[in-house]
């Protein structure tokens, strides 16, 4: 294997070393045959284990999703792609309704074990109806899982622990991020769901992000630590299950919390996070929280516009100053 | 059907029908909450199409289920314990009258949003394919889910993909209390439709549970054989109105009396005496029928209420809920 990898090839190579171990495991979406998906995050599947196992769906996204729920309840495990996520809202019912209550409702005897993947967040320019950050959407429903991983090889690592989770999930990938490279993992590489990780420490803030927040914020904790803060950087990695115990101990460190977000203010996932900390972790701040998230409007097409809505490095910058300041 | 198999299927819709009665009873008595989508009058389909099916075949029904769920196995009491909340219930009493599910017989479930579950039996076809066992899938669905998307995305899937899954529409004639031929472009609102799909389109008398038994019996087989979906449209009538909340007033009494005269249990009664089984033996079924859903109610009735803290079990696989760590 080559010595770096792209987000991009990471998720194809997640997916075909669980297409190699386990036979259950099929794919199915638009385009994700031999054309490789319009992101090019399938390449090789097709090739590799036939149509057999990776299906080309019409434009259905209802079909597409409500099949892969059929085919996971009866012995598969299909990977499902929704093109770009925001499309997630022509399936919304079987996120919403279907996939996470059908298990609870049954009182345990259905099991819907399904990844369905899908290329989320702004930042190339595809306006409003492309473009959204829509993890807030699924973290609305209880009985989803939410992986949004933020590097290659977080790619490979939660594609596996996903793809082999009895409960269904929700794989956000982030096109932002597609093209960013990084060390390819070791065979067997398993990132369980539910674990953040601290990328890198630092004394005085913790700053809390995803996916494509993630490097915003080690750039503005490289610019805070020339100013002599030290900003410790949790990548959350996955929204459900929500790591809370990692966020409390960083706090228990720096006492002071800044959240970054793609998605709108607005009902977004920082709000739940620092309801958590006010009610368990009050006693650990030393400042007021803060939450650096998207604008709430829809997302524009011009680039000066769009980085006037979501978050930026300067932005964060501002906001932990202030707060280092408290 | 021969004599002891129509035999059996009329048995069958008896207790059906004594069962819905039942819930109909006991939601007047207070003890059935929410609401209940009964479905006197449809009983020839679940049991028609059951006759035709094999054990590891998998159904998936609407939030007018009962039928479906006895037709493949639940049992009265367990119907009747989940509609009164009890621990005994099918889902444990987490389901309720519109998601009775009984995974272990290949029902799998019971969907209360119209039409949701048509591309579920279609990914439970795929599955079957996939895995190279010949079990088939049906949807069973109103005439009113004709017209949502997510039946014309399921058609067409299944029909490119050739899955062996059958789409069996009940109709009768009214979604909730707009009759279907008022919004509906096609006067059969299923048939009509397969052709834009390039799959059969067959109508069905669907109080006739032998025409039912047979039209499934060979639509199941071409199924079987990799021949691709089918969509089967029976038409029938409910006996009650849509919901418990319905008397359905919005009904011409001539209809209603012309389709209770074409009831599909007095249409089997017929049919067996046509093929000379004594009147005596099918009003014993019947006496049968009656007496295993009155002690059903009974033992229904007599089960404990859920443990409060089962609401924080079953989210996930691991048999809990907890969403944070
Ligand atoms: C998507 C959706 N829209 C509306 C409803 C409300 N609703 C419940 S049953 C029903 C009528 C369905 O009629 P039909 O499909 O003919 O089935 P039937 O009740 O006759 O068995 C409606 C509109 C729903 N449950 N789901």
């Amino acid at each position: 294997m080559a010595d770096v990898i792209s987000y991009r090839e990471a998720v194809a190579e997640g997916i075909a070393r669980e297409m190699r171990r386990d036979p259950a495991v099929v794919c199915l979406g638009e385009d994700i045959g031999a054309a490789g998906g319009v992101f090019k995050t399938t390449v090789g599947l097709r090739a590799e284990f036939g149509p057999g196992r990776v299906w080309d769906t019409p434009i259905s996204e209802q079909a597409i999703v409500g099949a892969a729920m059929g085919a996971a309840m009866t012995g598969m495990r299909p990977v499902a792609e929704i093109m770009f996520s925001d499309f997630l809202a022509c399936c919304w019912d079987y996120l919403a309704n279907e996939i996470p209550k059908v298990r609870y409702m049954t009182g345990g005897q259905v099991t819907v074990p399904l990844v369905v993947r899908t290329a989320n967040g702004g930042g190339l320019g595809f306006g409003a109806q492309h473009s959204q950050a829509t993890e807030n959407w699924a973290f609305t429903v209880p009985g989803l899982k939410i992986a949004a991983p933020a590097t290659p090889a977080d790619v490979i690592g939660m594609m596996a622990a996903a793809i082999r989770s009895d409960d269904p999930v929700v794989f956000f990938e982030h096109k932002g991020l597609l093209a960013t490279k990084g060390e390819p993992p070791p065979p067997d590489h398993v990132v369980e769901l539910g674990h953040a990780a601290v990328v890198r420490e630092g004394a005085d803030v913790t700053l809390v992000a995803l996916a494509s927040m993630v490097p915003v914020a080690l750039k503005a904790a490289d610019v805070l630590a020339g100013e002599g803060i030290g900003a410790e950087v949790v990548d959350l990695r996955c929204l459900v299950p929500l790591d809370m115990s990692t966020v409390l101990a960083s706090l228990g460190r720096t006492s002071r919390l800044v959240t970054v977000e793609e998605n709108p203010y607005q009902g977004g996932w920082g709000a739940t996070l620092v309801s958590v900390v006010a009610d368990e972790g009050f006693a650990l701040l030393d400042a007021p929280v803060r939450r650096v998230a998207g604008e709430c409007v829809p997302l524009p097409f011009a680039d000066v516009l769009e980085e006037e809505v979501i978050p930026t490095v300067d932005k964060v910058v501002a906001a932990v100053r202030g707060l280092a300041a408290y | 059907m021969d004599p002891a198999e129509l035999l059996a299927a009329y048995e069958q819709m008896t207790i059906i029908r004594r069962t819905e009665k039942a819930a109909h009873d006991l939601f007047l008595q207070g003890l059935v909450k929410g609401t209940t989508h009964l479905a006197a009058g449809h009983e020839a389909i679940a049991v028609g199409a059951s006759a035709a099916l094999r054990p590891g075949d998998y159904v998936f029904a609407t939030y007018r289920g009962h039928h479906h769920a006895m037709a493949r196995g639940a049992t009265p009491e367990e119907c009747l314990a989940e509609l009164m909340s009890r621990a005994t219930g099918l889902c444990r009493a987490k389901g309720g009258s519109m998601h009775l599910t009984k995974a272990s017989t290949g029902m799998l479930g019971s969907y209360a949003i119209v039409g949701a579950h048509l591309p579920m039996a279609a990914g439970a076809a795929w599955s079957a394919k996939l895995r190279g066992t010949e079990q088939i899938a049906v949807a069973f669905f109103g005439d009113g889910a004709t017209n949502i998307g997510a039946f014309h995305e399921a058609l067409n899937l299944a029909a490119v993909w050739k899955l062996p899954v059958l789409f069996v529409c009940e109709n009768n004639l009214y979604m909730e209390y707009t009759p279907i031929a008022d919004v509906t472009a096609v006067p059969r609102p299923a048939a009509d439709r397969a052709p834009a799909y390039g799959i059969p389109g067959e109508v069905v008398d669907g109080n006739d549970v032998v025409a039912v038994q047979e039209a499934v019996a060979r639509l199941a087989g071409r199924a079987r054989a990799g021949d691709g979906p089918a969509l089967l449209e029976a038409q029938t009538y409910r006996h009650f109105g849509h919901s418990r909340a319905d008397p359905a007033a919005y009904r011409p009494a001539e209809e209603v009396e012309r389709w209770l005269k074409h009831d599909p249990l007095d249409l089997a009664r017929g049919r067996l005496a046509e093929l000379g089984v004594p009147e005596a033996v099918v009003t014993e079924a019947a006496e049968r029928a009656t007496s295993l859903v009155h002690k059903a109610v009974e033992a229904a009735k007599a089960g404990p209420e859920p443990d409060p803290r089962e609401a924080m079990t079953d989210v996930w696989a691991d048999g809990g809920a907890a969403w944070r760590t």
